[in-house]
């Protein structure tokens, strides 16, 4: 037992004269979604920069914005943009901003089940506006079938399946449905968890594609990465130009492209619906908050160069990861934001 | 050895004039304080959840007050928050799962105490326990690929062509639903009620089904009308534990009950229940009274429970009074 005792003793001071080095933690909170990305970001820069060690918790966006806001963690991590609301508390707690900073893409595809149906369906914006209000209930309602001609869609009842637990995913596809749809914006609105008019609730994307998988005639959306990995077969969605897009890592990063022209310049603008012949209209940022002001010159320095890092070599990890990488105007654009952090 | 420890206590103040430092260096005196200091921790983390709960749902309790318990409403984007949805299937689903688990429950617990012999009961008695230690995601697992189609294929189906003329049997058969949620924790806390209830039978005297067969009742008649009276609180207990497992459990409940907060008299509705709420909404609850309001969702699930465990204590001592055996709870 004493033996135990003075191994650990040893073992915590080399540790600590290890870290007294100029060694130092960075950590960060937030979302689930880039998790498997921002990991592997910060083992490769690690690998680069050995004394800079990032320490990232996937707990979830509403949690990354309440730790970054509380001090807790160095930066957060969130799917959503802060609203104004959480701005201004983050201003009156720390005296600084915090700053948004997109760092990969994501995009919400709409997945089905329908016996007979076997070729991908082509939903409007109105059709699955109105399959999400619960407005079109049957499968051959004349808003579904206009677009698939080809298809023999039948009478049935449409099952509506969404997601239950709080995510991305949902923050994506019901910003889209308030863009397309004012009823839904006055009505049900965005957010990572939402009061659903219809259907069931799905714990995780795979909650959600077991729910459709066993549920005849039910309709619901997954993450576009999900889909890809799992070969789940899709549908495409109409763009703002007209035309009918299947989602792939092209088409969301044209849709963040063809916003770009209007992007503000504190990053915190939604995608969806976004100009562009070959833009996929559901699709997202998913952000890095980054505070304005850090204290410790290390970190500060040490989080700037990881940015940098993270906006050129670091996108090429992007598409291996099914992750859609940033269109150049953007990173030209975060580039200069950089130069802001103090 | 039970008499003499019987009598430490009554002995203690005789003993007041050994000072507290012998009885200290004797190590009586460490035990009691240790074993004190262990006892008030269990009340310390009570009353500490209790005050954090509290605490932490200031916000919705002072804007909602009680209407929190009777409105229909979860909107976390308009901020308004009600549990009765949550507070409705939490009930509904426990009380199918005790419908269901408590007479099955206990029949097998009578069959393995009274009748089977005893190393086919010992058998099975490990398999119970085995089944009392399977995680609960696994229960849901067996919910969401066996259960659900069963339910929509067959079962449901089935009572709707037959039983559909009551309400508790309309409504579109979605496989997912208060049923199956019912269903799937019925499994779930059935070793319970075997395995304590079996327990307790076992331990009813000898003399007592004797007496019995001795003045000519029959197998069943000792069994029914001696040993389970006899055994009354303990099987109480165990169902009670059985309880306090349905209403609490969250990961086999939300992969099978639909997450749709509705109040239907169908038990083929989805619905959802507050473990299954606080478990899908609370890492991504953005706001202070959206996050508060899950909060303040745990306080009525323990109160719930509170309640519940009450009602079940004053059961307990209502028909022990009544009843020929001593509490065995």
């Amino acid at each position: 037992m004493k033996r135990f005792a003075g191994v650990l003793l040893a073992a915590l001071a080399l540790t600590t004269v290890l870290w007294a080095q100029g060694n130092f933690l960075i950590n960060g909170a937030g979302a689930t979604f880039p998790y498997p990305i921002y990991s592997k970001w910060f083992d490769e820069y690690h690998k680069l920069h050995s004394n800079a060690q990032f320490n990232y918790q996937s707990v979830g966006s509403g949690a990354g914005i309440k730790q970054v806001t509380e001090g807790t963690v160095d930066f957060g991590a969130s799917d959503g943009p802060m609203n104004d609301e959480q701005m201004k508390a983050y201003q009156d707690k720390h005296g600084s901003a915090i700053l948004h900073f997109p760092a990969v893409l994501g995009a919400a595809v709409p997945t089905y089940n329908i016996p007979g149906v076997n070729s991908a369906l082509n939903f409007t914006p109105e059709a699955l506006a109105g399959i999400f209000m619960g407005r079109i209930s049957k499968w051959n309602d004349p808003a579904i079938a206009s677009a698939n001609s080809g298809a023999k869609l039948p009478a049935t009842d449409i099952v509506v399946v969404h997601r239950s637990d709080g995510s991305g995913t949902t923050y994506i596809w019901t910003d889209y449905l308030s863009k397309v749809s004012g009823d839904w914006k006055n009505k049900v609105g965005k957010g990572t968890s939402v009061n659903w008019p219809v259907g069931l609730g799905g714990k995780g994307n795979e909650g959600v594609t077991g729910l459709i998988k066993q549920t005849p005639n039910s309709v619901g959306y997954v993450e576009l990465i999900y889909a890809v990995q799992n070969k789940i077969e899709y549908g495409t969605v109409k763009n703002s130009s007209g035309v009918f897009i299947k989602a792939d890592l092209a088409g969301v990063s044209a849709a963040a492209a063809g916003a770009a022209k209007t992007m503000p310049d504190d990053f915190r603008v939604s995608i969806t619906d976004a100009p562009g012949k070959t833009a996929y209209p559901i699709s997202s940022f998913t952000w890095l908050l980054i505070p304005a002001k850090f204290s410790d010159a290390n970190k500060r320095e040490a989080v700037k160069d990881f940015l940098k890092w993270m906006l050129t070599e670091g996108q090429n990890y992007a598409e291996p990861l099914s992750y859609a990488k940033l269109p150049k105007e953007v990173i030209v654009k975060e580039t200069k934001a950089i130069g802001s952090i103090q | 050895m039970a008499t003499s420890s019987a009598t430490v206590p009554a002995a203690s103040p005789v003993s007041g004039s050994r000072s507290f430092i012998s009885r200290l260096l004797s190590g009586d005196e460490i035990v009691r304080l240790v074993t004190l200091l262990f006892a008030v921790c269990v009340v310390g983390v009570t009353l500490l959840l209790v005050f954090e709960l509290w605490v932490g749902s200031a916000l919705p309790r002072h804007k909602f007050g009680f209407s929190f318990f009777i409105t229909k409403v979860w909107d976390p984007i308009f901020d308004q928050f009600g549990a009765l949805p949550f507070i409705y299937g939490t009930l509904v689903t426990a009380g199918v799962a005790l419908v269901i688990a408590v007479p099955l429950g206990i029949g097998a617990a009578i069959f393995l105490a009274e009748l089977a012999p005893a190393r086919v009961s010992d058998t099975l008695e490990f398999f119970i326990d085995l089944l009392a230690a399977v995680p609960s995601v696994i229960y849901g697992l067996l919910g969401v690929f066996i259960v659900i189609p069963l339910m929509r294929d067959y079962i449901q189906p089935a009572l709707k062509s037959t039983l559909g003329f009551l309400p508790l049997f309309s409504g579109p058969a979605y496989g997912v639903g208060f049923f199956t949620a019912g269903l799937v924790l019925a499994i779930m806390v059935i070793p319970y009620i075997i395995s304590v209830s079996r327990e307790v039978l076992l331990s009813v005297p000898r003399d007592q089904r004797e007496a019995a067969l001795a003045i000519g009742s029959t197998r069943w008649e000792s069994t029914w009308k001696v040993v389970i009276p006899f055994a009354r609180t303990g099987i109480m207990g165990s169902i009670f534990l059985a309880l306090a497992r349905a209403l609490g459990e969250t990961m086999a409940v939300t992969m099978v009950i639909g997450n749709t907060p509705t109040i239907s008299a169908s038990l083929f509705s989805p619905g959802y229940s507050i473990a299954a709420v606080i478990a899908n909404e609370f890492t991504e609850a953005t706001g202070d009274l959206y996050l508060q309001s899950l909060i303040e969702l745990g306080l009525v699930l323990f109160l719930l429970t509170f309640v519940l465990n009450g009602l079940a204590r004053l059961l307990i001592i209502a028909t022990s009074q009544r009843g020929s055996g001593p509490s065995h709870a």
